[in-house]
């Protein structure tokens, strides 16, 4: 059994008398892929959202890294999201600072690197995700949808996180840039030991790069595993998601 | 679990001056790295290490990250550009793999500045006072299209967005009317209260009636309003439609044929142009209620005498005059508050900056429009 970076543990989600999620409970090991998949509306971004502690949740538990979200001291809080990376769906990159700005600037915040020093992490982490040298001077309103989410994931990358959460990572990219980004995530993945836990729609992802996925639907978890386990499994909701015949 | 953290240093061991051996030792994590970047810099620079070769011992590295990567991948890039001969020795599987990784994806920090950066001050004036001619083109175009579709508007009442204009009227001026009220009411007690030392001084308590009607009817009131609502509602207009310009809601607007400036504009516009001279006429009676009140503690002029001595004294002219300027400057206000906020483009800094800017240009024009009416009405006698 591998070490469980993240437990859900029967998490329930209120918004006013709206009920998201009731008793929503999985977990995630070291080094895998996961994927939180459903619907339109069955909450997954909600509960990505809770375990980066963006959105409190009414009962239940979530451990990130072995830390007690519920309650968890400042501090702790403080050395979580040093541990963590996020790349939102659009990037949202900071627009006053130009890319290499963007990608490094977790490391001039946190550590007495020298500039130079900072400027060369940023530039190699860019050059890890795709992007040619000359996009390290533009600003993010002069980026396209794709090179914004590539810029995103550079600067989630930049403090070496262990674990890595991705917000609908290939909405919105063309199938091949689609395919060249579930590539990079299996490779950074491999190469520097992550544990990536993404939303996403896209079949193509879903059927490549995860190695474990939940299906939320009906405010549960429907199942648990992994996509040959998901195909075979019957049910309608199953086979609406993977656009099933018959 | 406490592990001792040690900062990351460099030990340099010269066997014979064709081979170095680098211990590297402690901590090469991006917190721990930055005291080794000089130690290496420095190796780096030697010049008697020509033909050397280097080995990279990682025997004694405590941990090391993608900070510590490209510090080493920099060093050994730039050693085997002098011609030394590279090694590394007991690295782990794992940081054998990373500095693979890092090798691989490393890259120099050199970036392309941007062309125009180097440009002279000759040009950088000129592309200053191109922008500014631009700019007021583009205020040109702007009117242009507002006059057109003001002149549709009219043709077609029917076309008119009249639950937006009522919505406007209440946001700009119905929730601008305490505000607008303490600050004339402040004016007029503050005008009463130095005129009536000086009318005092001649015996001429009486004048106070005048002074204070006058100044508030004709210049006060109208500008105080004006620059009170140009402050609130400029900004409110330019912030409103450069947001929805930055999320495309304007473009939206556009392939629906919803022509932005017959939603967005028009209703803004009328609404000051029918909110300011009402607020106007609010402010000219609570402005005259301050003075009121100086006079009567002041110079013992009752209520009553102050108001017979203003109907007997004041010509109904002042307050008419007052009014006419309202709805100029409300249709001043309202086009460049909207204008900037069709000029906002690309970030969200950008909303900042032109919101900035329509203020200060809606302030000033309110200013400077005032002065004309001034001079114009003076040189014509009313």
């Amino acid at each position: 059994m591998r070490e469980k970076v993240i437990v859900v543990e029967d998490v329930v989600t209120r918004f006013g008398k709206n009920v998201v999620h009731d008793g929503v409970s999985f977990s995630i090991g070291r080094g895998e892929i996961y994927g939180l998949l459903g619907g339109s509306g069955s909450g997954k971004s909600t509960l990505l959202r809770e375990m980066i502690m963006l959105q409190r949740f009414d009962k239940g538990e979530i451990y990130v890294l072995g830390k007690r979200l519920r309650g968890i001291s400042s501090a702790d809080a403080e050395s979580l999201r040093r541990r963590w990376g996020v790349l939102f769906q659009f990037g949202a990159l900071f627009s006053s600072l130009s890319v290499l700005e963007n990608v490094g600037v977790t490391l001039r915040e946190y550590t007495d690197l020298p500039r130079s020093v900072i400027d060369e992490i940023a530039q190699t982490k860019l050059k890890m995700v795709g992007l040619p040298p000359k996009a390290a001077a533009l600003y993010p309103s002069e980026l396209s949808g794709g090179m914004k989410k590539r810029v995103g994931l550079a600067r989630a990358l930049a403090m070496d996180p262990e674990l890595l959460f991705l917000d609908e990572p290939t909405s919105g990219l063309d199938p091949a840039s689609a395919e060249a980004f579930d590539r990079l995530i299996v490779e950074l993945r491999n190469m520097l030991g992550l544990t990536v836990v993404m939303v996403t729609h896209d079949l193509d992802t879903i059927k490549h790069a995860l190695d474990r996925f939940i299906i939320l639907h009906n405010k549960k978890v429907l199942i648990e595993g992994t996509y040959e386990e998901a195909v075979g499994y019957e049910h309608y909701a199953i086979r609406d998601f993977f656009k099933i015949e018959g | 679990m406490k592990r001792r953290s040690l900062r990351a240093s460099l030990e340099i061991e010269e066997t014979s001056p064709e081979s170095i051996v680098l211990r590297l030792k402690g901590d090469w994590t991006r917190d721990y790295a930055g005291s080794a970047v000089r130690q290496l810099d420095r190796f780096c620079k030697r010049s008697d290490i020509g033909s050397s070769s280097v080995m990279f011992d990682f025997s004694e590295v405590d941990s090391i990250d993608s900070a510590g990567m490209v510090l080493i991948v920099k060093s050994i890039n730039r050693l085997v550009k002098k011609g030394c001969t590279v090694a590394v020795d007991n690295a782990t599987e794992e940081q054998e793999r990373l500095l693979v990784f890092h090798r691989k994806n490393f890259r120099a920090k050199k970036i392309s500045s941007k062309a125009g950066d180097s440009l002279g001050i000759s040009s950088l004036i000129f592309g200053k006072v191109i922008d500014y001619l631009r700019g007021i083109g583009d205020f040109l175009v702007f009117v242009g299209e507002l006059s057109h579709y003001l002149f549709m508007t009219i043709l077609k009442p029917g076309t008119l967005r009249v639950r937006a204009i009522v919505k406007h009227v209440e946001l700009s001026g119905v929730k601008a009317l305490p505000i607008v009220s303490l600050t004339s009411f402040l004016v007029g007690l503050v005008v009463a209260y130095q005129g009536a030392e000086q009318l005092q001084k001649f015996g001429a308590n009486i004048f106070i009636v005048e002074m204070v009607s006058i100044s508030v009817f004709r210049e006060l009131a109208p500008m105080i309003t004006a620059i009170v609502i140009a402050g609130r509602s400029a900004s409110a207009y330019t912030a409103e439609i450069g947001t929805m310009k930055i999320t495309e809601e304007v473009d939206a607007m556009r392939t629906m044929g919803f022509e932005p400036v017959v939603f967005l504009v028009i209703p803004r516009m009328l609404a000051l142009m029918i909110s300011l001279p009402l607020i106007v006429f609010f402010a000219d009676m609570v402005g005259v209620f301050g003075g009121m009140i100086i006079a009567d503690l002041h110079l013992d002029i009752s209520f009553t005498e102050f108001i017979d001595r203003m109907h007997a004294e004041v010509p109904l002219k002042h307050i008419v005059i007052g009014l006419i300027k309202a709805p100029v400057f409300g249709m001043v206000i309202a086009a460049i508050g909207c204008f900037r906020g069709f000029q906002v483009e690309g970030s969200t800094d950008s909303i900042g900056n032109y919101t900035t800017i329509s203020v200060v240009n809606a302030i000033f024009w309110v200013i400077a429009l005032n002065a004309l009416f001034s001079v114009i009405l003076t040189e014509i006698g009313i």
